[in-house]
């Protein structure tokens, strides 16, 4: 990232992309960093919110597409919530995702989150509710890290945070009928 | 001797550095004091009763104040005393704020030193007398230096509240710089629209004279009654002869670059600056007409229709007198050829601002479209350098022009509608867009009209395969960016002019090290000179836009109202005087005095000797200074009341 970007090599076409599918005008964002002021996971992350903003401003779309910050992006939403500029930023990072998978723009280190969330929508579709301990359970063996925070295992259960058995919702058909037509 | 002694607070201004208390218990002690206070503020109304209460009461015959500067409330406690019954000058002020508890942190040595101020203020007040102020007439008419839009707008106000009024304008047409830009902001309605109707105006207005083409010569006087030279230089055509016709400017074989287009393209030897001038009347540049240089060629006078070319025009200067002036002499762009980074002016593709409205003129060299002075290529990719000779003390321009943040935002507007497939890049600083529909403005650019903007100063433009290249960071990136640009326009830091000091300097007005004249006060008299009677509007004062600069006009328009409504003005008794038995006849004073207010007398026997024309002397003090068998005396602060006033601080009086 520290050789000299060329203004006159601008991805329009990048940009174009992002603005229609999130609706988003990038121009409108006038720099002034309140987004990453809040962003929970600014501090540990190359890029922070404001920076991708400019990244995509002036069209650089590898860097972006490849960084973590798409992906350790919790959605929180507290960006959008008080962007001055109305500019709904958690919009962007969920469009920036969308095209990085469809890219295929899947570094290493970014496997994990992908997974993960992965493995969450799964549980979701299944059961119309989070199932902790499978979702971890499968994304520990997965990852072939079997022992990963295993220490969290009692005081949870303790706590009656975790269950062994999955449970349900109801009306399991209208919940596919909504994952189909998401995909669609 | 009843000597009142007033030490004020001011609030914690003055308390928080010296013990008030203890000043004014000091007071009570020192010779002919019959009474000595405190006050919180000695300038509010609380304050101004007590004093007037003291006055009455103690039937005191003498003041001292030791508050602020004279320069702040010397008038406010003047009128105390004249309201109390006194006259205004047996007041002393000690100044115990700026001179004292503002410079000094040492709480101790600050009281020391407000007590020896008090000592002197006490001595000096015991010396002085009662002066009476005389009156002079006030001359009516107004004369308004400078034909841009200041100017115009001054001289129509005063005009229309039915005043006589002379515009002097040194250039063959009025309309200053704004005439020669496009559209402006934040409104984009074009500048020939909203000006050329009140140029008109101007010079059809039954109570104003225009002398375009002229220059002010010389000035003497003082507010009210000042005497102008101005000198109407020869336009080699009779003004009352041509129609305007512009023959004679089609056929002039001789070419030379236009001023008003700033060299983009070129002009005859006899030439009207551009279509809308007025007055719509050619001059005749006599440094290179070959009929006036050689006595050859003539064609113009040849082919005048109306012949009103006049080649044996001389120079006029007129005398005209008036009670009031205002200096609207406007700005120039600095040189920003200083800018070896940019090419020092060899790359022709890097223009100025002022040059980039030329170019998007309707009426400019290229008709409105945008065209590149190189090639006449239409350029792709527009890069906009902002603050070049702004916020620069590396070149001397610490200050910023306060123009270009808008104008930038403006170009990339009008570039953007001119050639919609353009890209237009703007390397900026920071963006100060502070007025009304400023930031709106600016939101507008980048939203609407996709101005690109880079934060970062731009380090150098150099060509490479015929494309300007500028090495530039960006600042929210952190990283170096570089651009290819087919035209690049230097947003130009705005300077005073040299013609402005030099103007200064016969008007002895004062001005700054960038050529912007001083106003009186920065918040409270922004647009009174140093000089009593001269006003100042417009960016001769500082970098202003247009909105600012109309309504700068129209308030030393009322000031100058303000003036002129009085038939007689009060003069201030604190002049020189000059004892003619001392006086020997070197007339050293004559040589010092700046407002010319000395002048010889003959006595009876013949011998000659100084006199002091109380209505011109400022009270400077200078002739009495110089005067070597001190016979000149400044009243109000003669040898007998300073003398007295240095023994109050030698006297070594009990603290």
């Amino acid at each position: 990232m520290n050789r000299t970007l060329k203004l006159n090599q601008v991805d329009d076409q990048f940009i174009k992309q992002i603005e229609q599918n999130s609706g988003q005008k990038l121009n409108n964002c006038y720099q002034c960093g309140k987004c990453t002021a809040g962003c929970p996971i600014a501090h540990s992350t190359e890029f922070p919110p404001h920076k991708i903003m400019r990244m995509l401003q002036l069209g650089i779309k590898e860097p972006v597409l490849a960084s973590a910050t798409i992906w350790l992006c919790l959605s929180c939403v507290t960006c959008t919530a008080r962007c001055p500029k109305e500019v709904d930023l958690a919009h962007i990072m969920d469009s920036l995702r969308e095209l990085a998978i469809k890219e295929g723009v899947t570094q290493a280190r970014k496997q994990p989150i992908k997974l993960f969330e992965k493995l969450f929508l799964d549980a979701i579709k299944q059961h119309g509710k989070l199932y902790e301990m499978g979702t971890l359970a499968r994304f520990n063996l997965l990852t072939l890290q079997p022992v990963k925070d295993l220490e969290l295992l009692w005081p949870l259960l303790k706590k009656g945070k975790l269950k062994f058995t999955p449970e349900s919702i109801n009306d399991l058909e209208k919940l596919a009928q909504i994952f189909k037509s998401s995909q669609s | 001797m009843k000597i009142g002694v007033f030490i004020c607070h001011c609030g914690n201004n003055i308390s928080a550095a010296v013990g008030v208390e203890l000043v004014a218990r000091h007071a009570l002690r020192l010779p002919g004091v019959v009474c000595a206070h405190t006050i919180h503020h000695a300038c509010s109304e609380p304050g101004q009763l007590l004093i007037q209460k003291c006055i009455r009461e103690k039937g005191l015959n003498r003041v001292v104040i030791g508050a602020c500067s004279p320069r702040v409330h010397e008038a406010t406690f003047q009128r105390v005393l004249v309201q109390a019954g006194l006259n205004p000058y047996l007041l002393e002020l000690a100044n115990l704020r700026e001179q004292c508890s503002w410079v000094h942190e040492d709480r101790e040595a600050a009281t020391r030193k407000a007590i020896d101020l008090i000592d002197m203020a006490v001595g000096k007040v015991a010396r002085l007398q009662p002066l009476l102020s005389s009156k002079v007439d006030v001359n009516k008419r107004t004369l308004v230096i400078g034909g841009g839009i200041a100017g115009i707008q001054a001289a129509l106000d005063v005009a229309d509240s039915g005043h006589e009024v002379v515009l002097v304008e040194r250039t063959p047409t009025i309309g200053g710089n704004m005439a020669r830009m496009d559209k402006v902001f934040p409104t984009l309605d074009c500048s020939a629209c909203i000006l050329t109707p009140k140029m008109v105006e101007l010079a059809t207005h039954p109570n104003i004279t225009l002398h375009t083409y002229s220059e002010v010569e010389q000035v003497s006087g003082f507010v009210g009654n000042f005497k102008v030279q101005i000198r109407k230089k020869a336009r080699l055509v009779d003004m009352e002869k041509c129609t305007g016709c512009g023959a004679c400017t089609l056929k002039c074989p001789i070419k030379a670059p236009a001023e008003f287009n700033l060299g983009l393209d070129k002009r005859g030897a006899v030439y009207i600056p551009f279509p809308q001038a007025v007055p719509h009347i050619p001059v005749i540049d006599k440094s290179i007409c070959t009929y006036v240089l050689k006595k050859k060629c003539g064609l113009c006078q040849k082919i005048c229709p109306t012949d009103a070319i006049a080649f044996e025009q001389q120079d006029e200067v007129l005398e005209e007198e008036f009670g009031a002036i205002i200096v609207a002499t406007g700005y120039e762009l600095m040189d920003w050829t200083v800018y070896g980074e940019y090419g020092h002016g060899k790359y022709k593709d890097v223009i100025t601002s002022l040059q980039y409205e030329r170019i998007l003129s309707a009426s400019g060299p290229t008709g409105g479209h945008i065209r590149r002075p190189s090639d006449g290529k239409e350029p792709e990719v527009i890069a906009i350098i902002a603050c070049v000779g702004s916020r620069d003390a590396a070149h001397g321009r610490p200050y910023c022009s306060s123009v270009c943040c808008m104008y930038s935002a403006k170009y990339a507007m009008l570039t953007r509608e001119h050639l919609p497939n353009s890209r237009v890049y703007i390397f900026y600083m920071d963006i100060r867009a502070y007025s009304k529909m400023y930031e709106e403005f600016v939101q507008r650019a980048q939203e609407k009209y996709g101005a690109n903007y880079v934060r970062g100063r731009v380090s150098k433009v150099f060509e490479r395969n015929g494309r300007l290249v500028l090495q530039g960071a960006d600042t929210l990136l952190g990283q170096p960016v570089e651009l290819e640009a087919d035209l690049v326009v230097l947003a130009v830091g705005i300077t005073g002019t040299a013609s402005t000091i030099a103007l200064a300097k016969k008007l002895n007005i004062s001005h700054d090290e960038y050529g912007f004249l001083t106003e009186s006060h920065p918040k409270l008299r922004p647009v009174e000179s140093s000089t009593p009677g001269i006003f100042i509007a417009g960016a001769c004062q500082s970098p202003k836009d247009i909105p600012l600069t109309v309504a700068q006009a129209s308030s030393a328009a009322s000031k100058v109202l303000g003036l002129i409504s009085h038939d007689k003005l009060e003069t201030s008794p604190l002049v020189a005087e000059v004892n003619i038995r001392r006086c020997v006849g070197c007339f050293r004073c004559l040589d010092v005095c700046p407002f010319s207010a000395i002048e010889e007398q003959v006595l009876r026997d013949g011998s000659k000797v100084a006199r002091v024309n109380p209505a011109l002397c400022q009270g400077c003090g200078l002739c009495s200074a110089i005067c070597p068998p001190a016979a000149i005396a400044l009243s109000g602060f003669t040898d007998d009341q300073l003398i007295s006033q240095m023994e109050g601080l030698c006297s070594q009086n009990p603290v």
